[in-house]
């Protein structure tokens, strides 16, 4: 392997390597299908009648959405697993699990995909497949909780942001997954209001844990590019760990605003705001002015990634900021804003974070094959880009329209009718995006599928 | 050790908060008056297992693709014949899920039920 001056010293192997490769193969799978099939649900929107009968949007969406969170989380953890001996300086732990947790994660997502095309569902929002396999989700990250804390055994005193970060991450996963079956009980599903309330935190907060892993994968990322462990260790750093953790425990409550809950949950969530994304944008501001150029020529497509996980976090920054005033997010909630707030975190700022996870382990460990396909994979990432961009304007334009009609009480076929302009610009940018993304999905497993050994010479 | 006490202390925090939200901040008498609580749990039931959220929103969740139903019962330009006959035949992108009438008067009383709880939203 080439070296280079602006490398750290992260390349020695470790045996678990070539599990925590197929990890990051499995999670890129996800995105493939994940993409084609928000491909299609967004497709339905214009056609309705669109492969009805095979595919209905009713099974399309969860489809989507489940494959898109596995994706996020599925890279986050493969990431993990690469990154966990080298943090640690020694062998996973437990190393059979990162086996174990792959098949249950694969026999897991199987069963769900069977489960929707059978129509069989939870009909709970982001999970809606049947509850009892929420069992499997439960099961298939125990490894990971093992292996992170037996083999780090973290002293907390002196242990960086980002172990922080993804230690809370694995822990507020199980707390929220948990609390997100709560409404298999009779107390929270017989009382609607407690229900919806219950329903917005588990999933707030559970979008926050798993923003905890991807934030921190960012930042150990940060800190290997450009080699300067002071933001992972100064108090800055922690002050926006601690605010990032109050805003994953309380900020869920914006979601809740029109739920009749009592008044004090409302001023609670409000207090504490969305300010998360600031915590990230504050990090990588003051990591990209310490950031040399040679480190950063080295990792130009990690960089790039970044750089635009950047922009997308102030333009979020802005609507989630927005969309948190009560008085806005009474018109706003339950439009295309909310999903233009989520398609903007989702695709703008996790996936390109964990798109530099991939390809900065990638540059590591096969220089040559990235550099190799430098000029699609920067297409790839400019295309799906700017694609995002009309998406996000379009979403946000659909949803004002939705609130103009509704203030003049207009009918929703009248409303759907008048959105056809906005619904064909999010599909084909839409398109555009999963473009672009496959460029990336296709590049990154063609370097990270194995090499057969070569053939031993013929005697 | 202060990273420690603070986050020690979040995290009681946090559970403090998770138990008053689960029994003060939702109580029933928020939730409005039961419509006849069988029928309610069976017309909720079906609501999740026919994923009627993929399309339809309650309070803020679920898909965009048919219209919110949170207050649909009490909505003038809707209300229960509107819902029953959407129910019962389908729509051009909604599938005709072949309901009895128990199941289609269920799902109505589910949604009359959810209407009831409605105080702040039906001011939109």
């Amino acid at each position: 392997m080439n070296t280079h001056p602006a490398q750290l010293p992260v390349n020695n192997s470790y045996s678990t390597d070539n599990q925590s490769r197929s990890y990051l193969m499995l999670s890129l799978c996800y995105l493939l299908l994940g993409l084609l099939l928000g491909t299609l649900g967004a497709f339905q929107y214009l056609l309705p009648d669109l492969l009805k009968n095979k595919i209905s949007f009713q099974q399309a969406r969860p489809l989507h959405v489940y494959l898109v969170i596995s994706w996020i989380f599925t890279a986050a953890q493969g990431g993990l697993y690469y990154y966990l001996p080298r943090v640690a300086g020694r062998e996973l732990y437990w190393k059979q699990g990162i086996t174990v947790q792959l098949l249950l994660q694969l026999c897991t997502s199987i069963l769900i995909i069977v489960s929707f095309f059978d129509g069989q569902f939870g009909g709970r929002e982001y999970f809606e497949f049947p509850p009892s396999l929420g069992m499997g989700i439960a099961l298939s990250w125990l490894p990971l909780l093992i292996n992170f804390f037996l083999t780090l055994r973290p002293d907390y005193r002196t242990a960086p942001v980002y172990i922080w970060s993804w230690g809370t991450g694995l822990v507020f996963f199980m707390i929220t997954l948990s609390e997100s079956y709560l409404w298999i009980f009779d107390y929270f599903n017989g009382n609607i209001v407690r229900d919806m309330t219950v329903q917005w935190k588990a999933m707030g907060s559970m979008v926050g844990s798993w923003n905890m892993l991807v934030y921190g994968t960012g930042m150990y990322v940060m800190e290997r590019i450009s080699g300067d462990k002071g933001p992972c260790r100064s108090k800055t750093g922690y002050f926006f760990y601690f605010l990032g953790l109050t805003n994953l425990m309380f900020n869920w409550g914006h979601h809740t605003y029109i739920i009749p809950a009592s008044p004090w949950v409302k001023t609670v969530s409000y207090v504490i705001s969305m300010t998360e994304l600031l915590i990230l944008g504050k990090i990588i501001w003051q990591w990209k002015s310490t950031l040399k150029d040679a480190r950063k020529n080295y990792h130009h497509i990690a960089y790039r990634l970044l750089v635009f996980a950047d922009i997308w976090i102030f333009l979020n920054l802005v609507l989630a900021i927005l969309i948190s005033v009560p008085a806005l997010n009474y018109y706003t909630h339950g439009t295309h804003i909310t999903v233009a707030h989520a398609m903007g975190t989702t695709i703008g700022i996790n996936t390109m974070l964990l798109m530099a996870s991939v390809f900065f382990i990638l540059k590591t460990e096969n220089e040559e094959g990235v550099e190799s396909g430098r000029k699609t994979i920067h297409a790839g990432i400019l295309i799906s880009n700017a694609a995002l961009a009309v998406f996000w304007g379009s979403l946000v334009a659909s949803g004002i329209l939705k609130i103009s009609s509704s203030l003049n009480r207009e009918s929703f076929s009248y409303t759907m009718t008048k959105s056809i302009p906005f619904f064909k610009l999010f599909t084909y940018s839409g398109a555009a995006i999963t473009a672009g993304l496959l460029l990336l999905v296709f590049i990154a497993l063609w370097l990270l599928y194995p090499e057969p050994d070569p053939l031993p010479p013929a005697d | 050790m202060t990273k420690i006490y603070i986050f020690s202390a979040l995290l009681i925090s946090y559970f403090a908060y998770s138990l008053a939200v689960y029994t003060r901040g939702t109580d029933e008498t928020a939730s409005g008056p039961l419509p006849g609580k069988t029928e309610v749990t069976l017309g909720k039931r079906l609501y999740q297992e026919k994923n009627c959220s993929s399309c339809h929103q309650l309070y803020g969740l679920g898909g965009y693709l048919g219209p919110e139903l949170t207050t649909a019962f009490s909505d003038p330009n809707r209300g229960e014949l509107y819902l029953r006959a959407f129910l019962q035949n389908g729509g051009p992108r909604m599938p005709k899920f072949d309901f009895t009438e128990k199941e289609i008067n269920s799902i109505i009383s589910y949604l009359e039920y959810i209407d009831h709880s409605a105080i702040s939203y039906r001011k939109k």
